[in-house]
């Protein structure tokens, strides 16, 4: 762990800085108000707790636990090896890792699609061996963990950046094996970050939505998540859609919430 | 990062809202067809009517000079939340009888325009060799339907339920584009669509489905209440149900009512 230092009080905030700052926040609470306002609370309960939104809420919160694995099994060591790149294609590097981030996401899963699809490029040639993505509870967790992958890389790349590796310098100096600088010195010093990109990319494997339309199909128990059931709902029964929207709300702000309490710990 | 369409769509609408209201443009006379200079009409249409009633706005503002006719095309029930939401639309044709009654007295008076039958969609290849609704019914045979909860899902129900057929559909999709995508791509061994879709989506072909004659698809169209231009908006739909109006869907796969 390394020691925070003691920051000094700013000082007054200055009155148009306190000004902007609430018009963020209204363009973000007006429309989370306008949809509580909107909410039917007679029959919520039943809307929340039907045998439609168990199965899909529960699907979500599965996939979105084995995406959130996957983001850091593969994410943190993408984070580690990016941030140590020295040569030139670094930034470009980081760029296309980080695509998934402003990439709209039916596009995403149109790429996901021409790759690991009935017809993609490594898809066909899975389906050589018998095996199929498409349509499976396994291209809904692909494509939560591509979009939400980022989050990942890049809260353990920044936080590589700002704290610097004088550490894992030292403890090689004195002897230590890579392995044992990554499992000693590193990760557990990346606390904090880790926390920070599992949360994030679990609150964004939530809410995965276009990808999973495009690529995974829409089966209820299978590939069937939380958004694409409001999505469905809306078309018949908008009242269930506002009320599941509002508990993917609840969830996302219980997720980021305890996303940034190791935030708050590290002051 | 959650998506709240609900939310969305009432955003849309309000933008909706903010563009035309720049577009004002002085009141039409009161001669009924022949309407004053420079109207913008709004027609909110259902997204299978994109290209006809692409073909069918051309022809109108070629009739009625002064008069622009723009289209919202979207799925019937995101133009009908718009609507319901207070969108500045003159005009609502929608692909099904229920999402008109959902606007209810924003269109007081619908009028059926047109029908859309079913019919199955297979790649251009029909890699699973589907001759029709008994094959779709087969182990391995990958098929993607509409959800029951959605018109074109309601429709294929009643049909393979009339038919005597057992669907095994390896998805169920909100609308009938993600179902033709998931054809198109080849991802779907077939799927089950109406026959206008088929017409214009690429790489996809129909085969013929048994009893989609049983199952048709009415479509609604009428003038909304709040219509700013009600004598143009009255018009647009006087044409739509012309013989003008229905020689131009009936080239893209509808069927006269």
């Amino acid at each position: 762990m390394s020691l925070a230092p003691i920051t000094p009080r700013p000082g007054p905030t200055p009155g148009w800085v306190r000004v902007l700052a609430g018009l963020a926040a209204a363009l973000v609470l007006l429309p989370l108000l306008g949809m509580v306002f909107r909410v039917e609370w007679d029959g919520f309960f039943e809307r929340v707790t039907s045998e439609e939104a168990l199965t899909a809420l529960g699907l979500s919160l599965r996939t979105a636990a084995a995406a959130t694995v996957l983001c850091l099994v593969l994410g943190v060591p993408l984070g580690i090896v990016l941030h140590r790149m020295r040569w030139r294609g670094r930034s470009l590097a980081r760029a296309l890792v980080l695509t998934p981030l402003v990439l709209p996401p039916v596009v995403g899963g149109l790429a996901l699609l021409y790759a690991f699809g009935r017809r993609g490029f490594i898809g066909s040639w899975l389906d050589s061996f018998g095996v199929t993505i498409a349509f499976s509870t396994t291209a809904v967790v692909l494509a939560q963990t591509f979009v939400a992958m980022p989050f990942t890389v890049l809260a353990v790349e920044s936080a590589l950046a700002s704290r610097g590796e004088r550490l894992e310098a030292v403890a090689g100096t004195l002897g230590a094996r890579s392995g044992t600088i990554l499992w000693r010195v590193t990760l557990p010093s990346l606390r904090a970050a880790l926390a920070t990109g599992a949360v994030l990319a679990f609150a964004r494997a939530l809410g995965e939505f276009g990808a999973t339309l495009t690529f995974a199909g829409s089966l209820a128990g299978v590939t069937r998540t939380g958004p694409l059931e409001i999505y469905l709902a809306r078309e018949s029964d908008p009242q269930t859609a506002v009320a599941l929207g509002l508990v993917l709300v609840v969830l996302a702000v219980a997720v980021v919430v305890v996303a940034f309490r190791p935030l708050g710990r590290a002051r | 990062m959650t998506r709240f369409l609900v939310p969305m769509a009432i955003v849309a609408a309000f933008a909706l809202a903010a563009c035309t209201g720049t577009s004002e443009s002085p009141s039409p006379s009161a001669s009924g067809a022949a309407p004053a200079k420079d109207v913008v009409l709004q027609v909110f249409a259902a997204a299978s009517l994109t290209d006809a009633f692409g073909d069918i706005g051309r022809d109108f503002e070629h009739a009625n000079p002064g008069v622009d006719v723009q289209f919202n095309f979207a799925g019937s029930s995101d133009l009908a939340t718009q609507i319901a939401e207070g969108a500045p639309a003159d005009v609502f044709a929608s692909a099904n009888e229920k999402q008109m009654e959902v606007v209810g007295d924003a269109v007081p008076a619908p009028t059926i325009f047109t029908s859309n039958v079913l019919t199955i969609a297979v790649p251009s290849d029909n890699p699973a060799g589907v001759t029709g609704l008994a094959d779709l019914a087969h182990e391995g045979v990958k098929l993607v339907i509409c959800a029951p909860e959605v018109p074109c899902g309601a429709a294929t129900q009643s049909l393979a339920a009339a038919q005597g057929v057992t669907l095994n559909p390896v998805s169920e999709e909100a609308n009938v584009t993600d179902v033709l995508g998931k054809v198109a791509s080849g991802e779907a061994d077939a799927g089950i669509v109406y026959v206008t879709d088929v017409a214009r989506a690429a790489n996809v072909h129909s085969v013929k489905l048994e009893g989609a004659a049983d199952a048709v698809n009415y479509y609604p169209i009428g003038t909304v209440a709040t219509s700013t231009h009600a004598d143009v908006a009255n018009a647009f739909v006087a044409w739509v149900l012309s013989d003008a109006g229905r020689t131009v869907l009936n080239s893209y796969g509808f069927i006269a009512p």
